[in-house]
This record gives structure tokens, sequence and C-alpha cells, in this order.
């Protein structure tokens, strides 16, 4: 019987490297997804906003386990022969987009009216608008809280193992049913998964200090 | 495409579904109730409780909040027994939606006391009230309408992590969900049905928020 000692440890610092790059990969289709879904949430066509809000709805509305398995089996339906990456990062995507997709929302939202009207004023076309007056300003505000979701998604990004993708929770299963010593492995997934979210929160913590100084700041001149 | 949908199947054992999404329901009722609980007791710890104690809350929190949900549930179904703390399944859920949801909550109260005046909570204390009678008598009530959206979308994200608890086999919806699909053969239908389930607990459990937010907090008292 093995026990756990420093190359099993290596295992799940293996693992987590998996952690990270789904992570990763999933907070950058998701962004896409997300800023698509954002300029279309403030899109002046009624149903294309109303589109917009039911795919955040969806997605907000129901578990992120039961969208990794309607992906897993259901993009199976279609023909296509998927890996579990594949299905995986599809999932995230789609999962992180919907709350990307709000969060900026939001932040494009609290652009105050008059930006956009004194921009119009100017003679500058929607794409315009967005490009040089209200994105430039949407994007600092946005920054804290797309901070503070990482973290979100990189603890989501656990729930993966239970359809077998192997990240660093399942590589923890793995270790403990190979050493039958889960009271010192599943502690240590989740240290280590602490030390990936926590410097990210005190981070987006401190963002969120910095602009809100910021922007007292700019109130007052 | 040739695949030939059949609900049918899955409509046959609805009752099966319905009592795991019964379970799904009581086990998040009852952890929202216990959570807050948790979170109103340790936001006053965290924000009026001597040094030490304020230090082991905020600790409490960053660990909860900085570890999946997942793992949370692993450590308290599998390492806990060795320290001669035993759960069967359903506590188990139960245990970690609590620990889980108190963590959260706690720093979302602890907004909302931070945001009643400090003229308030002296004007109680001039008063000669001590402080569990401030904040039990003056600082929790608005604190809670003030932060009750932040709370309302925890306690719905809480919901629908619940489904995660199926991992240590507690009989919830998705747990029921995992049986009908592996003895049907079914898993899309199965999965699509059980999805707007799970959407309409929600969306129903929106519902009781803003009634309870309309009863509480709107009437009577301003």
């Amino acid at each position: 019987m093995r026990s756990f000692s420093s190359n099993e440890f290596l295992f799940l610092l293996g693992a987590m490297r998996w952690t990270v790059v789904l992570s990763l990969i999933a907070f950058a289709l998701g962004g896409l997804v997300g800023g698509t879904i954002a300029l279309l949430r403030v899109s002046s066509l009624g149903p294309v906003r109303l589109l917009a809000g039911g795919y955040i709805q969806l997605f907000q509305g129901t578990p992120l386990l039961m969208q990794l398995f309607l992906v897993y089996y259901g993009l199976g339906l279609f023909g296509l022969r998927l890996d579990a990456w594949t299905a995986v990062v599809i999932a995230y995507a789609a999962y992180a987009g919907a709350f990307l997709g709000e969060i900026w929302r939001g932040c494009i939202q609290a652009i105050p009216r008059t930006q956009w009207e004194a921009s119009a004023s100017l003679a500058l076309s929607y794409p315009q608008q967005l490009r040089y007056v209200i994105l430039p300003q949407a994007l600092r505000i946005a920054i804290p809280p797309t901070v503070g979701f990482l973290v979100q998604l990189v603890k989501a990004t656990a729930v993966a193992s239970i359809i077998g993708f192997v990240e660093l929770t399942r590589a923890g299963q793995l270790m403990s049913n190979a050493t039958f010593q889960p009271t010192i492995v599943y502690p240590t997934v989740a240290a280590l998964y602490f030390t990936l979210c926590w410097p990210l929160s005190l981070w987006a913590q401190q963002l969120e200090r910095r602009f809100r100084v910021g922007a007292a700041i700019g109130r007052t001149k | 495409m040739t695949y030939v949908f059949q609900f049918g199947i899955v409509f046959d054992r609805f009752d099966e579904l319905l009592a795991g999404a019964w379970l799904t329901v009581r086990l998040s009722a009852l952890a929202m109730a216990l959570g807050l609980s948790v979170a109103i007791v340790c936001a006053f710890l965290r924000t009026a409780g001597p040094r030490p104690v304020r230090w082991i809350v905020g600790a409490y929190v960053e660990a909860m909040r900085n570890t999946p949900f997942l793992v949370q549930i692993y450590v308290i179904f599998f390492s806990l027994p060795s320290f001669g703390i035993r759960f069967d399944a359903n506590e188990a859920a139960l245990v970690a939606m609590v620990v889980n949801l108190g963590a959260y909550a706690t720093e979302i109260v602890r907004a909302g006391v931070q945001s009643v005046p400090v003229g308030q909570i002296e004007a109680g204390r001039a008063l000669g009230l001590t402080r569990v009678q401030v904040y039990r008598l003056i600082v929790l009530f608005p604190a809670l309408k003030a932060v009750f959206p932040a709370l309302a979308s925890q306690f719905i994200l809480l919901l629908l992590g619940s489904s995660v608890v199926s991992a240590i086999s507690a009989k919830e919806l998705t747990a029921i969900a995992n049986t009908l699909q592996s003895t049907t053969f079914r898993a899309f239908e199965v999965y699509i049905v059980v999805t707007f389930l799970y959407l309409g607990i929600a969306v129903a459990f929106r519902g009781l928020f803003a009634a309870i937010y309309w009863f509480v907090f709107r009437r009577g008292r301003a």
C-alpha cells in the first residue's frame, strides 16, 4: 500500500496544473462569450436583449454540474464524439460567459447616460461610441469583479472531476483511493486550492479598494 | 440527426425525481436557515468580538471562500471520520452546505452591519444597552434589509451548488438523476428534465425571497 509522501504530493501538484490550464482556457473562451453577451444585453434591439438575458438566466439558474452532463451527453447525440476535454471546455466557456456577461453588462450600464449622449452629439457611430468612450471607462470598473469571478471559476473547475476530468480534485480522489489516507489527502487538496485562490481574492480586494478611491477622487474634481 | 428522444421513460419515473427534488428543497431550505444563523453570530463576532475571535472567524471565512465546495464536502465526509466525527451522506451534505453558506453569508451580513450609521450604535450604547443588545435590537434588522438581495442570490447559488453533494451519494435530485440515467440509458433526456426542475426550484425560491422581503422588510417598519 502506498502512503502519502512527497511523491504523492508531487502528483497532486502536477494535477493542479490542469486545474490552472482549465481555468485559463475557460476564462479566455468565457471572456469571448461574456463580451458578446454583455454587448447584446445593452443592444438597442429588444429581442436581442431578451435573448442574451435568457442565456444568462438559463446558465445562472441551473447547476453547473447539469450543464456539464448536458454538454457531455448532449453533443454526442449530434454525432460529435467528444472527449472529456472538449466537453468540459465548452461547458465552462458557456458557464463563465454567462457570469462574465452579467458582470460586464453592469459595468457598461454603470457608465452615465450622458457619456453616450455626449459621444452621440460628437457624431460618433455606435461602434465608435463603444470603442472610444464607453468601453475604456467600463473596462476600468470591470477589473475588480472580473478578478473576483476568476476565484469562483477556479473553484468551479473542481466539479469537472465528477465527470472524470483529471484535475486537482480528481487527483485527490485517486490518491485517497490509493493510499487510504483521506485524512491527509483532502485537506492537502483544499490547501492547494487555497494557495491558488487566496492571492487572487486579495488582489481583487486590493483592486476594488484602489478603484473605489480613484472613483471618489474623480467625483470631487 | 437520427437520435429519437424518449421522454416517456423519464416521466414514467417522475415520482422518483420529485422525491429527489423534495430532498434538495429541504436540504437547501434547512441549510439557508442554519447558514444565516451562523452568519448572524459570526458577523457579530467578526465586528465586535475580541481580537483572537475576530481573527478565527476571519480565517474560517477565508478558508471557505477560497476552496471548492466539492473539496469541502470530501473533507467533511471522508477526512473527519478519522477524528471520530461521522456523518451519513445526507448529514454530511447538510453540514457542508451550512458551513459553506455560513462563511459567504458572514461576509454579506458584515457588509450590512457596516452600513448601519455609527450614530445609531452610539445612541444604543448611550442608553445603556449591551453590545449584544445593540446588535440584536438596533443593528441587525436594517443590516439584513440592506443586504437581503445579496443574501438571496447567495442562497440560490447554494441551491444550485447542492447538486454537487450527489458526489457523496446523498439521495437528492442529481443523485436520483444519475441512478435514473444509468438504468434507462437516456442520459440526455433525464438531465434536461432535471435541469429544468432545478430552474423551477430556483425560480420558486426567488419568488419566496421576494415575498419574504415584502412581508418582513417593507410592511410595517419602514
